[in-house]
């Protein structure tokens, strides 16, 4: 054999070599084919899947929030305003040692240890890949400082967005409501898509129920982000079309007189346009500043508020149910007339008591001495009980029940705002469902007064007012009267909705106007001090309902002495309208404990009625 | 026959043209380059640099730096080129020893870098002595076997093999697996080139295979994973396995015409790690595609191919082993590189020859090709 020869045969040599080489550059060529097909594989037969893969990859389609519609009061005054603000967010998956980062991010923002305790908290509570807000509204200088520093602090990014702002700060904040963070809750009553890049939500008053008008609708962007997810640029985007702006029946500069009117008392005012049914004051006092639930109220703070004795949060003017008390006997005196052909309706003796047969009981006149013979104008002028006891016992609850509940009384107005309460409007069976006791003859005659079981909303009895000074023909009370379309300007105005009325002959209406002007203009008139200087007509009635269980009304002094607890004295009421023969405002007026309600509460409808005609001169007069 | 003064003006043409050929690889020849050879390496390298570009998010840092150590590379191609092949039959054994000694230090007392003790610090500038492997282990076993038998007997067989694991070790030890294997791969490929015969290789395989299992437990946990994640890739896709599927979207998405050059978005938004250098093909085939990704294939493929050429051309035994080892060492490193990206061979850390970013590995191969020149054009003039 050649290969067994010692010497080298170089020839056979290099034939051996050639053929190795051959070999090699042969599976070489089948390597690359291997590798060729592979190629192949990857980049034509699955091209499809990996295209996809990496589109995945790199885009995110990120939801865009709608702009939040702006509110307005009724003469263009801003209530809720949008601001840039800029927001700290820390994505909790990103950031590698958090309390190193929080540390050195102290030195940019100034963050509490309550803050950062609060943080934390809701880190605790979100998902590790969503960003956290950190601090809220940071000035210019801090963005600046930290954008310089960027590098220092992965995870963490500034928001520039837009936030909700309350510029008139108190003033009608339970009627604006504010706007807070997104809860589970909110998001089972709204469609959870359309508020997926959105951070709030309107929480109460308008904010809370034209949250659907207010949102917008969003759009979307796909964005290409890096294998870090910070996005680079946008590839693609569907604006999102901003909420409707709305324009509320409140007249701003009125709110603040009704707010300035009431001074520290704890109580409500509402006055409403009666052609209209526009609300255009509409204060709960205390009140409270809505900005810090925009931005995440601390726990303390929150607490603070909702253990006020004050109850700041609290909505007296749709929440709040008082018994009306006097204010509820023009309507009783409509009530007589209407039934059984006004026969009810006659001169009658007060002895300043009143009792019943067969019932050892004594009711008492808040005159201890009585009025002595008192017709229908009279027993509203000076607010007569014992007539209404009376009138009460002859009309009978039923027919009680049956016309007070014409004006509005013992259910809900249907206000477009939320958590309207809806008051007790007596009655037999009302007693048995709630109360699960029979009525009683007596229980009529406290009905008769406005007393017993019987309690109003400060908006209620504004409406119910409003209803009786256009003689029957009531407004359904609203608190907005227009959208508007952000990008056209247009304005959608809301039609005022008219009630089924109240009908009674044109001179039974005039009675009672009459008599109700006579409270203010008659020197026996029971608001008679706030007659002095007034430049239009007003009708008005007073109210004084009694706190604790005494069975007198008005003018008793032990409840109106300045030395026993406030928290004891009676509820000073006041219903007024204005002018008498084309009214113009309506207004319920409600101090809590104030007293008695033509020295407390009259003046102050009086300085809101005042207010509205120096704003608006000719409806003074508006016949002439 | 009839005159045609059409057909003899294109002959003339022709030959003109062929003429100019010839003078231009006459004309490298004088500088002991070989024009085949040197084409495809430029070729490589620029479309390399455009590559690189794009692969480090269109920054110049990293051409600039590449583009440098291509002109020392080139350079020391160059030189290499104008040594005779004799020459390296003397420094063959000298280089050998070197390296095993510089390997030896590196063990005791060699930087830590990664977790791996690969670098020398030689002051001016660090270098892997496994670099020097690479160019004295086929001088080496080729010029042992060069004037023995053929086949070779077993006593030489023992010696080659001897000669081939010590320092094949040293660098697995290291621990360097990707160019452990690469320099056993040259040493091995020198003795298949002997004229092994097929049988006695066949019967080193299996043995290989029976030892198998022994390395598996000589292997570090993290070469372990890589096998395991190789096997399959799903097993840890963020951690490990992350490299080749975000390398694979990178091929697949990359289709028959490719995103176009730096529009590739798994390089440029980061997705796809080490995409300067070892995946620097995934992000290559994403951007050109699988025409572009065939194109350089082609590319290695008449590279090597030459190389082969010029080794069965080789004038003595040992030029050929020599040649024909380094021809096929680069072969390789370009298919356990494209292997790797493509997700059919595990994850070895071995880079695209001249275009994946990188230092000391690069210079190395120009200097192989460099010795390809020199066999080539040395062989012309002694034989004339």
């Amino acid at each position: 054999m050649a290969s067994e020869t010692p010497i080298k045969n170089l020839a056979h040599e290099r034939i051996v070599f050639t053929n190795r080489v051959l070999v090699a550059a042969l599976l070489l060529v089948a390597v690359s084919a291997v590798l060729g097909a592979r190629l192949y594989y990857l980049q034509i037969v699955q091209r499809q899947y990996y295209d996809t893969r990496s589109n995945d990859n790199r885009m995110r389609v990120l939801p865009v929030a709608p702009v939040r519609g702006l509110i307005y009061g009724r003469n263009g005054v801003l209530l809720a305003d949008n601001v840039a603000s800029y927001r700290l967010d820390v994505v909790p998956e990103q950031v590698h040692h958090m309390n190193a980062t929080l540390k050195r991010l102290s030195s940019i923002v100034p963050l509490s240890p309550e803050k950062i305790k609060d943080f934390k908290e809701r880190v605790r509570n979100s998902a590790r890949f969503d960003p956290v807000p950190l601090a809220y509204d940071l000035t210019p200088r801090q963005v600046a400082r930290f954008e310089v520093n960027r590098q220092d602090f992965p995870g963490v990014d500034i928001h520039a967005g837009l936030s909700r702002d309350y510029p008139q700060g108190k003033t009608a904040a339970h009627v604006v409501g504010y706007v807070g963070g997104i809860t589970a809750r909110d998001l089972k009553r709204v469609d959870p898509s359309l508020y997926r890049g959105t951070s709030h939500i309107g929480k109460t008053g308008v904010e809370h129920s034209y949250e659907h008008v207010l949102h917008g609708t969003p759009g979307s962007k796909i964005v290409e982000a890096n294998a870090e997810g910070r996005t680079l640029r946008r590839l693609q985007s569907d604006p999102s079309s901003p909420g409707e702006n709305l324009y509320l029946t409140l007249d701003v500069h009125l709110q603040r007189v009704a707010e300035q009117a009431l001074g520290d008392n704890a109580g409500a005012v509402v006055a409403i346009a009666p052609d209209t049914g526009d609300i255009l004051a509409m204060v709960s006092k205390p009140s409270f500043n809505p900005q810090p639930f925009v931005d995440g109220i601390s726990q303390a703070h929150y607490h603070a508020l909702l253990h006020d004795t004050g109850n700041p949060l609290f909505d007296r003017a749709i929440r709040g149910q008082y018994p009306p008390g006097s204010t509820i006997k023009p309507f009783m005196a409509l009530a007589g007339l209407g039934t059984d052909g006004g026969k009810n309706i006659h001169q009658r003796f007060c002895p300043g008591y009143y009792r019943l047969p067969h019932v050892s009981y004594v009711w008492h006149g808040w005159k201890r001495w009585g009025h002595g013979h008192v017709d229908l104008h009279k027993a509203i002028v000076q607010s007569c009980d014992i007539y209404f006891y009376d009138l009460a016992h002859d009309l009978g609850i039923q027919d009680i029940d049956h016309w007070l509940g014409r004006f509005g009384f013992g259910r809900p107005t249907g206000v477009d705002l939320p958590g309207e309460e809806s008051g007790v409007l007596p009655s037999q069976k009302w007693k048995l469902a709630h109360l699960g006791k029979p009525w009683y003859p007596g229980d009529t005659l406290n009905a008769g007064i406005g007393q017993g079981y019987w309690l109003v909303t400060p908006l209620q009895l504004a409406h119910a007012v409003a209803t009786l000074s256009r003689r029957g023909h009531g407004m359904k009370p609203h608190i907005v009267y227009a959208e508007q379309n952000p990008r056209t300007g247009k304005r959608r105005l809301i039609k005022p909705q008219p009630l089924p009325p109240v009908k009674l002959p044109h001179q039974d209406w005039q009675r009672v106007l009459n008599a109700m002007q006579d409270v203010i203009k008659s020197p026996h008139g029971t608001a008679h001090r706030i007659d002095k200087g007034l430049t239009y007509t007003m009708a008005g009635k007073t109210g004084t309902a009694q706190v604790r269980g005494n069975s007198r009304d008005e003018g008793d002094t032990a409840s109106n002495d300045k030395s026993i607890p406030k928290k004891y004295r009676n509820q000073a009421l006041f219903i007024a309208f204005a002018p008498v023969d084309h009214p113009k405002i309506a207004i319920a007026v409600i101090v809590e404990h104030g007293g008695e309600g033509g020295a407390v509460a009259a003046p102050i409808a009086r300085k809101v009625a005042d207010a509205f005609f120096a704003e608006h001169p000719n409806e003074r007069h508006p016949g002439s | 026959m009839r005159f045609l003064p059409n057909t003899q003006t294109n002959d003339i043409q022709a030959a003109d043209s062929a003429n100019q050929r010839v003078t231009l690889t006459a004309w490298l020849a004088q500088f002991h380059l070989d024009a085949p050879l040197l084409l495809f390496t430029l070729a490589i390298c620029m479309l390399g640099l455009f590559v690189l570009y794009s692969a480090d998010g269109e920054k110049l840092g990293l051409v600039y730096a590449q583009g440098e150590r291509l002109v020392l590379g080139l350079g020391v191609m160059a030189a290499v080129a104008q040594i005779p092949p004799e020459w390296f039959k003397t420094a063959g054994p000298w280089l050998y020893a070197l390296g095993l000694i510089l390997l030896a230090v590196t063990l005791v007392l060699g930087d830590i870098n990664k977790g791996a003790q690969r670098w020398i610090n030689l002051g001016l500038f660090t270098f892997q002595p496994a670099e020097i492997m690479k160019l004295a282990m086929p001088m080496t076993l080729a010029l042992y076997l060069h004037h023995r038998p053929i086949p070779p007997r077993w006593r030489h067989l023992a010696v080659a093999l001897i000669i081939l694991v010590i320092p094949v070790f040293m660098i697995a030890e290291q621990p360097d697996l990707g160019t452990a294997l690469l320099i056993a791969c040259a040493g091995a490929l020198v003795i298949y080139l002997a004229g092994l015969r097929w049988r006695i290789m066949l019967g080193i395989l299996l043995v290989v295979a029976a030892l198998a299992p022994l390395v598996w437990l000589k292997l570090h946990d993290y070469q372990r994973q890589r096998i395991m994640i190789f096997l399959n890739p799903s097993l840890d896709p963020l951690g490990a396995g992350y490299h080749i599927t975000q390398s694979k979207i990178a091929i697949g998405s990359g289709g028959l015409f490719g995103k176009g050059w730096l529009n590739g978005t798994q390089a440029q938004l980061d997705f796809l790690p080490e995409s300067a250098t070892d995946f620097i093909f995934a992000v290559y085939a994403e951007e050109a595609g699988l025409l572009g990704a065939l194109l350089l294939i082609f590319l290695y493929a008449g590279m090597v191919l030459r190389g082969l050429w010029i080794a069965v051309n080789g004038r003595d035994s040992f030029q050929r082993l020599l040649a024909g080892s380094l021809a096929l060492t680069f072969s390789v490193y370009v298919i356990v590189n494209i292997g790797m990206v493509i997700g059919v061979l595990p994850v070895v850390g071995v880079p695209l020859p001249l275009v994946s970013y990188g230092g000391t590995s690069m210079v190395t191969l120009l200097a192989t090709l460099g010795m390809l020149m020199s066999i080539h054009t040395h062989r012309r003039m002694l034989t004339t």
